[in-house]
This record gives C-alpha cells, structure tokens and sequence, in this order.
C-alpha cells in the first residue's frame, strides 16, 4: 500500500499536479484557456465582418492586399506547426538537443511571420490605411494586430523555454511543459487558419 | 498487464511518428495551395463554399493531430470545443442582430 502511495506521489511529481480526473490541471487550464481565446477572437473575427466594407476614407481591402506575399507568411507560421509539434515529440523522447533546435527554428518561423506582419503594415499605412482612417481600418488593424501580439508572445515564450530547458531548471514534466507552450503555438496558427481564409481570401 | 499499461501510455503520450506529423504538414501544404488558387481560377458558385471547407479541414487537422486532441482525453475536446461552439453562436448571434447576413 506504502509502494502504491509512493508511486502514485512520483508520478504526480514527474506530471505535474494532476486533478481527481487524473489529467495534468496545467493541461486542463491550458485548454480552457484556450476555449476562453476562442471568444476573444470570435469578437474580433465578428467586428471585421461587419465592418470591412465600411470604407468612406483611405483604400478599399481588395486595393491594398497582397495576396501572394500573405499567402507565403501564413505558410511560414503553418509550417512552423510542424516544427513544434516535432519539439514536442523530440521533448517526450528526453532529446534536449532536438527539442532545443526544433524550438528555435519554430520562434525563427515566428519571427519571420511577425517581419512579414510589420512590413505588411508598413506598406498598408504608406498607401493610406491608417487606423483611424475608416472602420474597415480599425477593425482590420485591431485583429491582425491582436494576433501579432499572441505571435510575439509565443516567440518569447519559446526562447523562454530554451534558456530554461538549457539551464535544466524544469523540476517537473518537461515533455508536458513543452507541449503546453506547442498548445498555445498551434491555436495561434488555427486563429491564423481562420483569419487567412477570412480576411484575405474572401473578398468583402 | 503491464506491457499493455506501457503501451497504452506510450501511443497516448506520443500520438503519432514524426513522420505522420510531416504526412500532416503536407496534406494542410497542399490544402493552402488550393485555398491561394481560388484567389487566382474562378471557381463560380464553389467559391465560398469550396474556400470555407478547407479551411474547417484544415482547423480540424491541425487540432486533431498537431494539438493531440484525437488521442487526448474527450475532456480536452469538450473544453475546446464547447468554447468554440460558444463563440460560433454568441457571434452569429451578434452579427445576425446587425442584419449582417442579410445585407
């Protein structure tokens, strides 16, 4: 009896704590965190729609957007998916190394994604795309920027986890660890799954 | 016993191969190649409903497999997607009160 308590304390040591589920709480409030995002953006996704036709001032959307170029950075962060879940994977087989290179060349993707998202504002704004220049701006501005910021989150939080995963300061589940930062990655890039298809793609 | 409580737990913890996961990123790959050609080929009457479906796969796909929710625990799922579902709806709701879908 004394064995099984023995082992049930170090399993819930190696895993986190776990609730009377018997799943990771970190897992659980990671996931709800996640669904709670899901109307955050849902709010944002929705204002876009109603507002992207309303254009009295400054360029309509089919005016200024560059579909080719967008198209590249939203295969950049799509990519970027598979370099994370290979962190992942890496990290539940206890390869540091891989887990490590895997996590930089997600957070270089994320990088890149977020140059791309500067550049694209840069150039929106030189051709009169203000954001107070109509509500199609607003809303425009208001959502791709929100995501740019979870982006700019997550490449923080990846090389976050590489100084920490190097110094060996992770007392608990790494693999888990690692997978809750890739959760927090992959709804960013279905978030830009959505946007991608409905922002650029569909023509208001 | 043991090697089944083993095994069980090495397929929940690790999901796929590395190499289902690049068979993954190649399929949704490809999937973005078709959504950027509607951009390009006018495909009628398809155009909306052909752009919308690939991107429900490709959300889908992603969550399933790259999120681990197909091998995860259904509490993960329920969590998730009772958040989506929630914000489809409340949205819907929201844009549907601005006549958005009628205009």
């Amino acid at each position: 009896m004394a064995d099984i308590a023995t082992h049930d304390t170090d399993h819930a040591t190696d895993h986190g704590h776990h609730s009377s589920t018997g799943l990771s709480n970190n897992k659980l409030a990671m996931w709800l965190f996640l669904g709670s995002e899901c109307l955050l953006f849902g709010g944002l996704i929705s204002t876009y729609m109603l507002y992207r036709g309303r254009v009295q001032n400054g360029p309509h959307p089919s005016q200024i957007y560059d579909i080719p170029f967008t198209s590249v950075s939203s295969f950049v962060l799509l990519m970027s998916s598979l370099t994370m879940v290979l962190a992942v994977s890496s990290a539940q087989r206890k390869d540091d190394t891989k887990t490590n290179l895997w996590l930089l060349i997600t957070a270089l993707l994320g990088a890149t994604f977020i140059g791309g998202q500067v550049y694209e504002f840069t150039t929106f704004y030189r051709e009169g795309l203000g954001f107070t220049t109509s509500l199609f701006g607003s809303s425009f501005y208001s959502l791709t920027g929100f995501h740019g910021v979870h982006v700019s989150l997550g490449v923080i939080m990846l090389l976050s986890l590489m100084g920490i995963i190097k110094k060996g300061k992770i007392t608990g589940d790494k693999a888990e660890v690692v997978e809750l930062i890739g959760l927090y990655w992959h709804f960013v890039d279905i978030v830009w799954i959505i946007i991608f298809t409905l922002v650029y793609l569909i023509p208001s | 016993m043991t090697t089944v409580t083993e095994t069980h737990a090495d397929t929940h913890e690790h999901g796929m191969s590395d190499a289902g996961y690049i068979k993954i990123a190649i399929i949704l790959a490809l999937i973005t190649g078709l959504e950027v050609s509607t951009y390009y080929i006018d495909f009628g009457p398809l155009f909306m409903p052909a752009l919308l479906t690939m991107m429900v796969v490709k959300f889908v796909m992603v969550v399933s497999y790259f999120m681990h929710l197909k091998f995860d625990s259904k509490i993960f799922s329920f969590l998730f997607y009772v958040g989506l579902g929630l914000a489809i709806f409340v949205y819907c709701m929201a844009l549907a009160t601005f006549k958005f879908f009628i205009a």
